[in-house]
């Protein structure tokens, strides 16, 4: 199917569903309408089968949220767990039935974080890509995920925690994190904060980490070495309720900020000036945007480790689907990364639970990545 | 009102070059003014100015008698919109899109129906309307370029810059383009600042035209005053004549003076492999 036919296949679609809707059909069915109406109708018409597309996907979502909660030794049928969690909702207080204790303690923080950290990521590699205009780019970019390993190496090896209890490699992997933020922040008063200067100080930064991370292992002890290298591959089993509620408020908050600042990403794509002469202050948006995707990014990193690829492979399928638009962009990232952590989630809990789920996001991942990259036509770039 | 946009003593340097000092202008009057000179005259580094994007070396910009360096970019949006120069960058965003975001100060987060209204409407006035739902990437030069002058049209500013706004037109729509853009002027009562390079289009649509040479402005005033075959060859070297069609002047060029420097080399004239008539003619 040509691009063309796959956009008039989508405008017919929006066109379908607002039946209702008479002032779009009046100008297209007419022969009285001049072109410009019939461009404002075929507009709303596409950005209403866009919306349904991200309602579907979330809908899509909501299942594999099922499938995966049902998965692993005890298995729960798909409604039972829906009916699972919807009784306990309904009676909080109440005797919980084993299948509740299942869904609710044992396996929903840790599908709940596959979804958040999903969905964060996908959204912050979306807003990263944008902003630098760069495929490549993803929210470890600026050298995030080398913080939070250098700080998780630090916690792990050496003791040194910049907080002390449970959560002191957490903290030293966030704080660690958003040294390149703070340091991209802090060149920008000299420097105009363009996309080659984030991106080469970002890399200039990872280097220097990874070295003193390999240093840290080479001297440490094995076993400290060997959890090291487990965290640096990312995985969902530390999961819990009480670390929940920051990588939601994360992943949430982080996101609507950046599809608050999705009209000025847009902007970016036209250039400096162009942006300038429309009003935005693009050093300023830049280091906003910047500051927003490594918050998102290092909250989620500290506490799952380095799950790669979702950030940068979640942004580009959703960009097969919906386009460059990051208003629309955005969120579909954020559906399809939590989507494709949901899935991959599915994959472990079937293979073997205790698989890091970061291997199973690049191993999955990665082909079929490859195939949407072979059978694409529409230039995304 | 038309903004009024003065310089002062205004003065553009990259680093220690200097490009133009002590330039004083005054832009009050609606109408289309062309700006004109030679590659590297600093055209486009006056139109920066006006709008903030770079910093005056010395000197300032007034507008509405408030100095640019004073206001935000925001402010600046609403008065002053700039079509920069076609660039040839794309993305996957629809056309329709696009010109959208020329409606970004003005609206809010949502856009409203009137945002929508505004900028097809603006595509329908560079034929665009048609490729509203197109993919940008999906379109040709000449339509990017096209679509660039509707997002700066759908900002509906009180100066319009365009720089090189018929670079990859075609010649129906480069004289369409200037005419709809002198009509909106005279219409609306505002300002169309364009930086041109063809010298007879600027001339037949322009009220008033600036020549720019390296170093400072050589000559402000309506097309006939400053269009003369002596500002020619001082600005960019090249021998012309220019005669009256309409009202307006028409400028012919001769260029046979490199054909001379060369024999004056002794470089020879030809290539000894041309064919003797001097054109290729279809056997």
């Amino acid at each position: 199917m040509t691009k063309l036919k796959i956009r008039t296949k989508i405008t017919e679609l929006g066109r379908g569903v607002r039946l209702s809707n008479v002032a779009s059909h009046k100008y297209k069915d007419s022969d009285t309408a001049t072109a410009s109406q019939r461009a404002v109708a075929d507009y709303k018409a596409y950005r209403y089968a866009k919306t349904l597309m991200l309602i579907v996907v979330a809908l899509l979502c909501l299942v594999a949220l099922g499938v995966d909660i049902g998965l692993g030794p005890y298995h729960i049928d798909f409604l039972d767990v829906y009916k699972a969690i919807f009784d306990r909702l309904g009676d909080w207080g109440g005797v919980m039935t084993t299948d509740e204790k299942v869904v609710w303690d044992l396996r929903m923080p840790r599908v709940l974080t596959a979804l958040f950290a999903g969905m964060g990521l996908a959204m912050a590699g979306a807003a990263m890509q944008s902003m630098m205009k760069n495929p490549l780019a993803d929210p470890y970019t600026t050298g995030i995920s080398s913080g939070a390993a250098l700080g998780a190496t630090l916690a792990m090896t050496m003791g040194i925690f910049l907080i002390p209890g449970a959560f002191g490699t957490v903290v030293n992997a966030f704080v660690f994190a958003l040294i390149p933020a703070g340091f991209i922040i802090a060149m920008s008063i000299y420097r105009k904060p363009s996309p080659a200067m984030i991106i080469l100080s970002g890399i200039s930064l990872m280097y220097i980490f990874n070295a003193i991370q390999s240093y840290l292992m080479l001297v440490a002890d094995p076993n400290a070495a060997s959890s090291v290298y487990a965290w640096t591959i990312g995985s969902l089993n530390q999961a819990s309720w009480s670390n929940l509620p920051f990588i939601f408020c994360v992943a949430l908050l982080g996101g609507i900020a950046l599809m608050y600042m999705a009209r000025v990403l847009n902007t970016m794509n036209s250039g400096d000036a162009y942006s300038k002469s429309i009003g935005i202050n693009v050093n300023r948006a830049r280091i906003i945007v910047l500051v927003t995707i490594s918050v998102v990014a290092a909250g989620i990193v500290s506490f799952t480790g380095i799950i790669g690829f979702i950030g940068l492979v979640g942004p580009h399928i959703a960009r097969m689907f919906v386009g460059s638009d990051n208003k629309i962009l955005i969120p579909a990232a954020g559906l399809m990364g939590a989507g494709l952590m949901l899935l991959a989630d599915c994959v472990v809990q079937t293979v073997a639970e205790t698989m890091p789920i970061g291997i199973i996001t690049s191993l999955i991942g990665g082909p079929v990545f490859m195939l949407l990259i072979l059978k694409q036509k529409r230039e995304i770039w | 009102m038309t903004v009024r946009i003065t310089a002062e003593n205004l003065g553009a340097a990259y680093g220690s070059i200097v490009i133009w000092s002590g330039i004083n202008l005054d832009l009050c009057e609606p109408g289309l003014i062309s700006i004109l000179g030679p590659n590297g005259a600093g055209k486009s580094t006056f139109m920066y100015m006006i709008n903030k994007i770079l910093e005056p070396a010395e000197g300032r910009v007034l507008i509405n008698g408030e100095d640019v360096m004073d206001l935000t970019f925001k402010d600046i949006a609403k008065l002053i919109a700039y079509v920069p120069q076609a660039s040839g960058e794309t993305f996957a965003m629809t056309v329709m899109d696009t010109v959208l975001m020329g409606r970004y100060p003005h609206s809010g987060y949502a856009l409203t129906e009137e945002d929508l209204e505004i900028a097809a409407d603006c595509l329908d006035k560079m034929h665009m309307a048609e490729f509203a739902m197109r993919n940008f990437n999906e379109l040709s030069a000449g339509q990017h370029q096209r679509v660039m002058i509707a997002r700066g049209l759908a900002q509906e500013p009180e100066l319009l810059m365009l720089d090189e706004p018929t670079s990859n037109l075609d010649i129906y729509h480069q004289i369409r383009t200037m005419r709809l853009l002198r009509d909106i002027a005279h219409q609306k009562g505002i300002m169309v600042l364009v930086i041109c390079h063809d010298l007879n289009i600027a001339a037949k649509f322009s009220d008033r035209v600036i020549m720019f040479q390296k170093g400072s402005i050589y000559a402000d005033g309506t097309a006939a005053e400053v269009l003369t075959a002596e500002t020619i060859k001082d600005v960019y070297n090249v021998d012309a004549e220019v005669i009256e069609v309409k009202g307006r002047p028409y400028v012919i060029y001769h260029n046979e003076g490199d054909v001379d420097e060369r024999s004056e080399r002794g470089e020879p004239q030809r290539h000894p492999g041309l064919p003797r008539s001097g054109y290729w003619k279809p056997q």
